[in-house]
């Protein structure tokens, strides 16, 4: 066993009110500036959608991710190394600037300056952020949101789906999916990458490109197949959430945790056994990497993984953060938070609850019992989202895993209404889900109580390894590739070549 | 070191080189200041803005709320996308940096005030030389801005504010400026100005379509409503028309987590809206008929817990705090009868018993004249007895059925020829009394409902499925496109919740259900449904409106210094509805007559009237404000009267009443009525909230719109106002526009002038949504000539103040003024019988059947002085809010220390000092004050309320606390709940709790509503009054263009602007489409052949819009989006149809003024200031659609 720690991130999507702050906020603090207008670290999709890059979760177009070979060993869905160095000039299977969008900026200072005598009033055009020149707004960043236009159709999870979803007024849904790195124990683009420039950090297992060792090759953006890793277009170099290393360090949730007026997002630590991990990632079966991969987490009240992690050299305070870890709680104990696409085999770390959603069918379900005005609730198997299109996202299509995270969400709000209403404790409720009253009434407080301090828990770097760290920061003196237009990295996207 | 695990391929290892300095050196800064975002969005949040190397580099939300407890969600981190990308504004190309004058008018003026030497000379011969005046009017919106240096800039509008005064009245200097609570000092700088110039200031609330206007008729009450803490203690919530997530972004995850703690969860939205996701039961009923569903959940309600099975919280809640068990008067129709009024204690010969309401006592079946009705609210022989208590009495709610009955004619408005509608008849049981027959309020509700109770004669429905009797499940189904039982289902949830749980069910009202024309009666509807439940005054229970609302928690201080009644009382309020509907002409464009709303059951009095008529009405009445009200300067009226020897007032009334004084609604396009300056801080008017954008155009700035309505027929015309031929084009002679981004509204600006941001700044910020204040701050200093609000109107002050000198000095003015609310001007119109001096059915007498005269000294060579002191009158008479007056010498001397002083007098010389003022002076802020407050209370109403301040009398809290973290208010009488002991605000709980009674006739909640002009549109009780049928009264728009759809216009809250602000932000353009965009659902794309992202044009006889199209299933067919409010600045091509540039939202619609919310001088209907007023109602409009050519231009 090889104990490790990972920070690591639950969104609860039931509350994600797609508001899209934690974009602006994290776009405003780390990539607003040239090379990276079109890089949203983090990103927000609504659901049904093809999401930002367009049908990223297409894997059988971008190669992204790990499979299994022949003889059910682990490998990249792009290839072995020699197939990915053949390609090292010309991959093809790297998103372009439209399957992006090709970001807009707006006539400057037009406005103010218009001079006398215009026919009418003077108004901004849009322009290229990228060129400068004239363009029509074809696609965005987010630009399904709130189920805007229907490509919704083309999602590859309801084109996986058994049962066939028309998407019409009667039976919409739509749900919100914010997305940052998944900062994965099993990580394709680490693996991808020919330079050695990407890399899992030992201490919290953030992945980050290493700006002096990147080549700009962009094995990574076509490894990843969440596609969160950018090409900032000005250095040529690859980019990709930090996890807002230099705040984790200090204790700090990342900016679009924090940011969250949904108060959506857990941060906190996960013990796990690295040496685990790979065995995990190659269970033949995709539907059992969710189990596999909570396999892999270790419990740190259990007194031998306490004992093996300060054995390790693992700070105190790190294994009592752990403890305390709402991940742990959310994942491990109450199992209401899956992996998004275990099918990709990385083992990602930014796991989700997936939501609830309203009654389908409101006239046939009216017709249920009309004569109990107080039961107010719907069964789960009469909601809007189709468990079968969550079991998509979240556990390769296994439905009874999800609808049993849903069932566990269903019951704990009849329960708490009795408690609420009536002061009575629901015992059939808790036994349908196999959990204790004091369970659900914990599980409701991490959920909806929610308070600041539970939602992260995060050590801050133990002081010599913040010393180390800041010794680091000092010694910095830039490197040849990533000033502005370096060696054969300007132009990724060819908007040179344009017409 | 490089460490290397695991093998195939995967890595893990951790490299010690230094690259990553650059992602820590981004995140390094060197201050954190705490503000927030003023105006227009009601969220209110703390905000820590990052500064480093001087330059504002990003924000992120503040965290340090005070707790709301262990067991509740907490306020963090309050905040959305919008004020998230604030910053872009601080560095963007579209900042206002420097001041700027139209080229041809700074030429024209620099030349002029040269020659002349005196700038008020120079403007006034520009603006009276036909040629000069048009040569600059003519060039607005056309570019050609020249920089002016602040002094010139600052000059040119004190010289056309000074000329203006001199020549044509102060009331003809005109400001806007919306909702203050979000930023208080920056509000009250230009406030004040206006006030003291003697100005008119132009009302917002109303104007928005978000004042609620069944708030006021129903609880005498502007609006107030839960925070949004509240919502956790709902069980049942549901929100109607309102998509809390978009629109109430940073208090969204207290509904998504009440839903854990058991609450249900009901959205009603006519689209698939960002907030259903969280509903458990999505009702989609088509726009503007949310009325329907409301009452026939109401039938449910009082079939199955008033007449099945009688609830007794419901019963014992209606006895005490509502209106149902008062007894109204009938009168005869000829073969029925129809209800009147409510009987008062004169009919049982009680002097002075007008205002004192009646109601049965159970144990002796005879009248009772119980405590809190109006009678008592003002009278000396009232005091201690303004209050709720019954004492012994059991109020009958409801006669017996088996007595004597009749029949009543009641209004239903779905059916019939007219938007007026038709009536049916139903059995009421009645008792004769003092020679009336009378009614209970709940018989009427009960008939009105259609829910019948043993044999009652008369049309009721069969049962529940009976489609064709008013107000069943089934007939909603009809109009709604609800299914009958799960309308029935979920208003028997509602109930039944609030049974169990003694009112803890709440309905989240938003600006989907209210910004219609029928927006009151829509919301009566819905409010009964928690007043009968006994929600309202209950923590998680009652409405929640949510709409442009806001809540200036340290209102005292905030209304008196921003109106000036601190040197002088009142100030020239204007309601902005109407004001706008004559000043910018759209009355001339009217169709509707006014007596096309006019029930059956009224008596004709529209009959030949056009709206405009009844403004002009309204106005002469005194129930609603006319400012400017003469068609002469008030200054020289003043003048006149002197030198005929008599007192202004008896000159006024004896030149109206003689035929030589007329009032400037009667003419409104007689140039001495203009409104001829137009100040806007703050505000996007031109290019977000004017209504009839087009008209405005046209009439008001002389730019030709893209506008094709014609003028009305001569048929058509006001029977009062006078016509004039040819319409007046361009009539106001300045616009001056502060801002700190360039809007549309600058654009059309004569003078733009360069304003602070929101992080450049000192000021205050308070909502309804969270019970703290806190503070915003300079994080950086203003850029170039930019300057911030307060010292803006500082500079202007003093600068009227050096011209008056030569110009002005000291004059004598005279305000017309309506009956005021919370005021014994509330006794006026007893029973609310409308007298008309005009035609001769009572006397001219100011304060009772005409507007207040009220003469004030006004020495303009002071103004800069004063805006600078905290005036002498708050010593002499205190401040008084609500009715209630509180002495504050005591405050008056801690500003003096704290604020330091001049010439004697507290200094409001910086916006700190302004926003100290504010607060020493509030009850929410000055534990003192609120005592006091509650002292002169409890004198009134005999009930003890001075517990509710106890261990905060001696506390206050100063703006220095505001800026260290957000400050928790403090209970006090401004407002109807508690928040002692940490408890979250819910209205009305002082109502319920204490006994105080509600602002209105009787004290109680109101179902029914007395007075003439509401009886005329059959409206005393709640009924369902669908959309105006615009296809019959304007013709359908689509009809001569082919290609096209017709659809219903509406324009929700975006996700990506609050207003215009933010639509032209690159970060908010970038997450949505860049630009102007129209919602679609796929059926009607299907029609004209459009696909998502197609260009398309809107355009009805109002105007024209240029959008693309989002094509999506998530909207209903037969309706369009477009989210409000596109700003016309950004990515908007020229329109084919009018080749004009394309129009946003409010270019397609065009104002209608609805009488009753005109009516006023009785009880709770009396005017307040943003209380009470017609709506600028925008939802009622269509459209049609079409593809257009793909080419745009720009």
């Amino acid at each position: 066993m090889r104990i490790r720690a990972q920070v690591a991130m639950v969104m609860n999507l039931d509350k994600c009110i797609g508001c899209h702050t934690c974009s602006v906020t994290c776009k405003q603090t780390w990539t607003n500036r040239e090379g990276t207008e079109y890089v949203w670290f983090n990103n927000v999709e609504t659901k049904p959608g093809i999401g930002y890059p367009k049908h990223y979760e297409d894997q059988d177009r971008w190669k992204g991710g790990w499979i299994l070979d022949r003889k059910g060993r682990l490998t990249l869905r792009s290839g072995g190394r020699a197939k990915r160095l053949s390609r090292i000039f010309a991959n093809p299977d790297l998103p372009s600037i439209d399957d992006y969008y090709e970001p807009a900026t707006f006539d400057k200072d037009l406005l103010v300056s218009a001079p006398a005598g215009l026919t009418d009033t003077p108004v901004k055009r849009p322009r290229s952020a990228l060129t400068g020149e004239p363009m029509a707004i074809t696609w965005g960043a987010n630009w399904e949101d709130s189920l805007g236009g229907q490509s919704g159709q083309d999602d590859p999870s309801l084109a996986r789906m058994a049962t066939k979803v028309k998407l019409e007024f009667e039976k919409t849904f739509m749900f919100h999916l914010p997305r940052i790195c998944e900062h994965c124990l099993n990580p394709a683009c680490v693996s991808a990458c020919p330079s050695g420039a990407m890399y899992k950090r030992a201490e919290d297992g953030i992945v980050l490109v290493d700006q002096d060792r990147c080549r700009g090759w962009r094995m990574c953006v076509s490894a990843c197949p969440y596609k969160k890793v950018y090409v900032n277009h000005a250095t040529g170099k690859a980019e990709k959430c930090t996890l807002c290393f230099p705040r984790i360090e200090a204790g700090l949730p990342t900016i679009c945790a924090e940011t969250c007026v949904g108060r959506l997002r857990y941060l906190g630590i996960v013990l796990y056994d690295e040496d685990a991990v790979l065995a995990a990632a190659s269970v033949p079966d995709p539907q059992d990497l969710l189990d596999a991969q909570r396999a892999v987490f270790l419990d740190p009240r259990d007194p031998g993984v306490e004992r093996a992690a300060r054995d390790a050299g693992m700070p105190d305070e790190w294994i009592e953060a752990a403890k305390l870890s709402p991940i742990r709680k959310l994942i491990s104990e109450y199992r209401i938070a899956l992996p998004l696409h275990p099918e990709y085999r990385t083992l990602p770390m930014v796991w989700y609850v997936p939501p609830l959603s309203p009654v389908l069918d409101a006239a046939g379900a009216a017709g249920r019992d009309d004569a109990d005005a107080d039961d107010v609730f719907h069964t789960i198997r009469d909601l809007r989202i189709p468990v079968e299109y969550l079991a998509e996202l979240f556990t390769a299509g296994d439905t009874e895993a999800v609808a049993g995270v849903l069932m566990k969400l269903a019951a704990m709000r009849s329960y708490m209404r009795s408690r609420t209403l009536d002061g009575t404790v629901a015992q059939d409720l808790l036994d349908r889900i196999g959990m204790t009253a004091e369970q659900v009434e914990a599980m409701y407080r991490l959920l909806a109580v929610a308070k600041y301090d539970e939602r992260y828990v995060i050590p801050a770097a133990h002081a010599k390894d913040a010393a180390a760290l800041d010794a680091q920061a000092a010694g910095h003196d830039g490197c040849a590739l990533d000033c502005e237009g370096g060696p054969g990295m300007s132009d990724p996207f060819h908007l040179s070549a344009r017409p | 070191m490089r460490e290397t695990v695991g093998d195939r391929g995967r890595t893990l290892h951790q490299y010690d080189g230094a690259w990553d300095a650059f992602y820590r050196d981004r995140w390094r800064y060197d201050k954190v200041v705490r503000s927030t975002h003023g105006v227009n969005c009601t969220g209110s949040c703390s905000w820590n803005v990052f500064v480093k190397d001087g330059l504002i580099t990003w924000e992120h939300q503040a965290t340090d709320y005070p707790t709301t407890g262990p067991d509740s969600p907490d306020y963090e981190p309050r905040g959305c996308p919008r004020g998230a990308s604030f910053s872009w504004y601080e560095y963007s190309p579209s900042r206002v940096r420097h001041s700027y004058v139209r080229g041809v008018l700074a030429e024209m003026f620099r030349e002029a005030r040269q020659r002349l030497g005196d700038p008020v000379l120079a403007w006034a011969e520009i603006v009276e030389t036909p040629l000069k005046s048009q040569a600059y009017k003519s060039q607005r919106g056309r570019g050609g801005f020249v920089r002016a240096s602040w002094d010139e800039a600052i000059e040119m509008i004190a010289a056309a504010h000074v000329y203006t005064t001199k020549t044509y009245g102060p009331d003809r200097v005109v400001g806007f400026s919306p909702i203050p609570a979000m930023s208080m000092a920056s509000f009250a700088a230009g406030t004040r100005y206006h006030a003291l110039l003697g100005g008119t200031l132009l009302s917002f609330y109303d104007w928005y379509a978000d004042l609620p206007v069944a708030s006021p008729q129903i609880w005498g009450d502007q609006t107030d409503v839960p925070e949004a803490g509240d919502w956790w203690n709902a069980t049942y919530l549901m929100m109607w028309g309102s998509n809390i997530p978009v629109t109430r972004t940073p208090d969204a995850h207290f509904l998504a987590e009440a839903r854990y703690r058991g609450t249900k969860v009901v959205a009603i939205s006519p689209d698939y809206a960002d907030n259903v996701k969280f509903a458990d039961d999505w009702l989609a009923p088509h726009p503007g008929t949310d009325g329907a569903l409301a009452m026939a959940m109401g039938h449910v309600v009082l079939t199955e817990f008033f007449r099945d099975r009688p609830v007794p919280y419901f019963l014992d809640y209606v006895r005490k705090y509502t209106d149902l068990p008062f007894l109204v008067t009938l009168r005869n129709t000829g073969d029925a009868w129809a209800a009147d009024r409510f009987l008062t204690a004169a009919d049982l010969g009680e002097a002075n018993g007008e205002h004192k309401t009646v109601l049965l006592d159970a144990a002796t079946g005879e009248p009772v004249v119980p405590n809190g009705s109006l009678g008592f609210r003002y009278a000396d022989d009232g005091e201690g007895r303004w209050n709720l208590d019954l004492g012994d009495v059991v109020p009958v709610v409801g006669l017996d059925p088996a007595g004597e009955t009749v029949e009543v004619d009641l209004a239903r408005f779905d059916t019939g020829e007219t938007e007026g509608g038709t009536t049916i008849r139903r059995g009421v049981p009645i008792r004769w009394i003092a020679g009336h027959p009378v009614t209970t309020v709940f018989d009427l509700v009960m008939a009105q409902y259609g829910v019948r109770r043993g044999d009652l004669p008369g049309e009721w429905p069969a049962g529940y499925d009976d489609a064709d009797a008013p107000n069943t499940p089934a007939w909603q189904e009809k109009i709604t496109g609800v299914p009958a039982a799960l309308a029935a289902r979920i208003g028997r949830e509602l109930a039944r919740n609030a049974e169990r749980s003694h009112g803890r069910s709440m309905i989240v009202l938003g600006a989907g259900a209210n910004q219609w024309f029928h927006s009151d009666m829509t919301y009566r509807a819905l409010i009964s449904l928690v007043t009968l439940t006994g929600c309202q005054g209950v923590n998680g229970g009652g409405w929640a409106h949510y709409v442009g609302q806001e809540k200036a928690r340290p209102v005292t201080g905030q209304q008196h210094l921003s109106f000036a009644f601190d040197w002088q009382r009142p100030m020239r309020h204007q309601a902005a509805t109407p004001f706008w509907y004559l000043h910018t002409d759209q009355w001339r464009y009217e169709r509707v007559p006014a007596d096309e709303l006019s029930s059956p059951l009224g008596t004709g009095r529209f009959a030949g009237m056009a709206f405009a008529d009844t403004v002009a009405a309204a106005q002469r009445m005194g129930w609603t404000p006319g400012h400017p009200f003469f068609n002469r300067n008030p200054l020289d009226l003043t003048d006149e009267a002197a030198a005929a020897g008599r007192p202004v007032a008896e000159h006024i009334v004896a030149e109206l009443r003689a035929g030589r004084l007329g009032a400037v609604a009667d003419d409104p396009d007689d140039p001495a009525n203009f409104p001829r300056c137009l100040t806007l801080w703050r505000a996007n008017l031109l290019g977000s909230s004017g209504k009839g954008n087009e008209y405005f155009m046209r009439h008001l700035l002389g730019v030709e719109g893209s506008a094709t309505a014609a003028e009305c027929e001569p048929a058509q015309r006001p029977r009062d106002v006078a016509w004039r031929d040819e319409a007046p084009v361009g009539k106001l002679d300045l616009l001056t526009a502060i801002d700190f981004r360039m809007t549309n509204t600058g654009l059309h600006a004569d003078v733009v002038l360069p304003a602070a941001t929101w992080y450049e700044k000192n000021d205050i910020s308070t909502t309804d949504m969270h019970p703290f204040v806190h503070a915003f701050s300079p994080a950086v200093e203003p850029p170039g000539d930019a300057h911030t609000d307060y010292d803006t109107f500082l500079a202007l002050a003093d600068k009227v103040s050096e011209l008056a000198v030569d110009h002005l000095g000291v004059r004598r003015d005279v305000l017309a003024v309506p009956l005021q609310h919370d005021t014994p001007d509330e006794l006026a119109t007893p029973s609310g019988r409308v007298r008309d001096w005009r035609d001769g059915e009572c006397e001219l007498i100011p304060g009772r059947t005409m507007p207040k005269l009220i003469e004030m000294e006004r020495d303009y060579t002071l103004l800069g002085a004063k805006m600078r002191t905290v005036g002498p009158l708050l010593d002499k008479l205190g401040t008084t809010t609500k009715a209630i007056t509180v002495d504050v010498g005591p405050e008056i001397e801690y500003l003096k220390h704290r604020n330091g002083v001049i010439d004697g007098r507290p200094s409001l010389a910086t916006a700190i000092g302004m926003c100290e003022a504010i607060l020493a002076l509030s009850g929410t802020t000055n534990g003192r004050v609120a005592r006091a407050g509650f002292a002169a209370l409890e004198k009134r109403t005999g009930q003890p309320f001075t517990d509710l301040i106890a261990g905060h009398e001696d506390d206050r809290i100063t703006y220095a606390q505001t800026q260290d973290a957000p400050q928790p208010v403090f209970t006090s009488p401004e407002w109807s709940g508690s928040e002692k002991g940490g408890r979250r605000y819910s209205p009305f709980t002082l109502n319920v709790e204490r006994l105080k009674p509600w602002h209105t006739i009787t004290g109680r909640q109101h179902f029914f509503v007395e007075h003439d002009w509401v009886a005329e549109l059959g409206e005393q009780l709640p009924a369902f009054r669908p959309p105006l049928n615009m296809a019959r009264h304007f013709g359908k728009p689509g009809d001569a263009v082919d290609g096209g759809v017709t659809v219903r216009f509406l324009t929700p809250h975006a996700k990506w602007s609050v207003h215009s602000m933010y639509h032209d932000n690159e970060l908010m353009l970038a997450l949505s489409r860049g630009g102007p965009v129209i919602w679609m659902s796929v059926p009607d794309a299907a029609k004209i052949g459009v696909r998502d992202n197609d260009w398309i044009e809107a355009h009805n006889r109002n105007g024209v819009v240029v959008a693309r199209a989002v094509v999506s299933h998530r909207m209903p067919e037969g309706t369009v989006f477009q989210y409000h409010s596109p700003e016309r600045t950004v990515n908007v091509p020229k329109a084919e149809k009018s080749k004009r540039r394309g129009g946003y939202h409010n270019s397609m619609t065009r104002l209608l003024v609805k009488p009753t919310h005109l009516a006023g001088g009785h009880a709770q209907l009396t005017y307040a200031f943003n209380y009470y007023g017609p709506i600028g109602s925008q939802r009622d409009e269509i459209t049609v659609i079409r593809r257009r050519t793909q080419e745009v231009e720009y």
